[in-house]
């Protein structure tokens, strides 16, 4: 048998960069704010999400398949809205997610969302990159006409094939706002520069 | 499962419908300006014909100090040329607009179903929101009395600068004017042939001229037993509700009370039927308005005079 879904080539892409993706998200718990998502951004334990999401100085991380881990909150910056948790692996590397360019994003392009919104497990949404807002340049949010909902926070915003290339952040007026890929790397090399050098610890 | 995640493979139809959405934005896009005539956000405007420039009239709230900003990053200083509020539209000219103007789709226009975009300029980038056309149907009269060719209603999220912007396809040829102005906030795109014959007639006189009679009015159901009587043609009229002092109506002795049935021998029943028969060509001339004061037929001749024009914009709306 052959579903309609498979002869489909749009809908058969569309299948598989979903699963792509929900194999690097995961559920965020903490006690007190719920439920949110995360992006596990490499095969060693880091896992990225939004601040508002890890308030707290633990919180377990729901991978794909189901498995629970206990997490460490080891750097959070309110700012950029970014915390970092980490996770010991014992051994077995994590789905890593592949991180985008959102320098190369185009107003129009299309844009996927994977998550948790209002605590359905690994629900994707499709959108249109409405406009990225920049700073010399520099992409500083990315406004995606997609629908989102409470639970998307922290989780990847991507592009067709399945890169990163935001952390779904905040609902404005209707848009998603997520923070570009970009500014992660930046937050993720200011961790572990403040973990080396002062003995960093999450706030 | 262990080890890095790969991505999708490249050149798929998924990726070239991305390019093909982000290339139509890129060229459209070019032809959508940013008008600054009102407070905070600016509205959404296309660059139609050389120099002149068609918004959405209920966003363009003064009708002077108006600039413009293009796509290539450079201001010019706009005059309005006229606004025509029941259609919702307003013209611009500006003297020298180094950008392309619009390139448009064919006459067919929108057909259900189609993946559109809708572009805007609220500020100094272009915004583009996705989604499709969801009904279209023919002929139909605004709430203001104005006629839209076509009635084109999208499924498309509404965000600021909507308004005014275009409706493009996936190649980026415009399919029609967005607002969401004309009907309870619903969006709705207004067909190409629409807009030209306004921006004809605001370029040729700066204003869309509409019949007026200075009467409001509200649909009743009347007594069957006075249907009977007086051999009405259905039985609903339009009771007078308010009548402007010294306005047309007023003028030929129409009271508050009145029930207006008919003009000339076309039965009224609906505020809208009376609106289709007050066509700019009507200024001037008289009508015969077929009434009943108290339960007794009687006949007014008015002299239609001109719908005075609405000042400007409203501040609702995006």
């Amino acid at each position: 048998m052959t579903s309609g879904l498979h002869v489909d080539p749009l809908g058969r892409e569309l299948a598989d960069v979903a699963a792509v993706l929900r194999r690097s998200t995961v559920e965020v718990r903490t006690r007190g704010t719920g439920v949110g998502s995360g992006i596990v951004w490499d095969t060693t334990g880091t896992i990225v999400t939004n601040a508002h999401v890890a308030r707290t100085d633990h919180a377990t991380v729901v991978l794909s398949d189901g498995r629970e881990l206990a997490g460490v909150v080891t750097a959070r910056d309110p700012r950029r809205d970014l915390a970092l948790i980490t996770v010991d692996v014992a051994g077995t590397p994590l789905p890593a997610a592949i991180v985008g360019h959102p320098t190369d994003l185009r107003t129009g392009d299309l844009v996927l969302a994977l998550g948790n919104p209002l605590g359905i497990t690994g629900a994707l949404a499709m959108g249109i990159v409405h406009v990225v807002e920049r700073r010399r340049g520099a992409p500083r949010w990315i406004r995606a006409d997609i629908r989102l909902a409470p639970g998307n926070s922290g989780g990847p915003l991507a592009d067709v094939r399945g890169r990163v290339i935001g952390v779904n952040t905040l609902i404005a007026n209707g848009l998603g706002v997520a923070v570009p890929a970009t500014t992660v790397l930046r937050f993720l090399a200011d961790a572990s520069h403040s973990r080396r050098g002062t003995g960093y610890r999450a706030a | 499962m262990a080890g890095p995640t790969t991505t999708t493979p490249a050149g798929g139809v998924l990726e070239s419908l991305s390019n093909d959405l982000a290339g139509a934005v890129e060229r459209a896009g070019q032809s959508v300006v940013a008008i600054h005539a009102r407070r905070r956000i600016p509205a959404s405007g296309i660059h139609w014909r050389p120099g002149t420039i068609v918004a959405a009239h209920h966003t363009i709230q003064r009708d002077e100090e108006i600039t413009i900003s293009l796509a290539d990053g450079s201001s010019v200083a706009a005059t309005l040329a006229g606004r025509d509020p029941t259609t919702d539209l307003a013209v611009l000219k500006v003297d020298e607009a180094k950008v392309p103007v619009a390139s448009f789709a064919d006459a067919s226009g929108a057909r259900v179903g189609a993946l559109v975009l809708a572009l805007g300029r609220p500020g100094t980038a272009v915004t583009a929101s996705m989604g499709v056309v969801s009904a279209v149907g023919g002929e139909w009269r605004t709430w203001h009395g104005g006629t839209i060719d076509r009635f084109v209603r999208l499924d498309i999220s509404i965000y600021d600068g909507f308004s005014g912007g275009p409706l493009i396809d996936a190649g980026g040829r415009v399919l029609g004017l967005n607002t969401s102005g004309l009907s309870r906030g619903a969006a709705l795109s207004i067909p190409i042939t629409t807009v030209n014959r306004v921006v004809d007639q605001l370029l040729a006189s700066g204003r869309v001229s509409r019949g007026y009679l200075g009467l409001g009015m509200q649909a009743v159901r009347l007594p069957a037993a006075l249907v009977e009587r007086l051999s009405l043609p259905n039985d609903i009229g339009l009771m007078i509700v308010s009548a402007e002092p010294g306005g047309p109506g007023d003028s030929a002795g129409v009271l508050i009370g009145d029930i207006l049935t008919a003009i000339g021998t076309t039965p009224v029943a609906d505020p809208s039927e009376l609106l289709a028969l007050l066509g700019g060509d009507r200024v001037g001339k008289t009508i015969e308005a077929k009434l009943i004061r108290a339960g007794e037929p009687k006949s007014v001749t008015i002299t239609v005079g001109e719908r005075p024009q609405q000042a400007r914009g409203s501040r609702r709306g995006r």
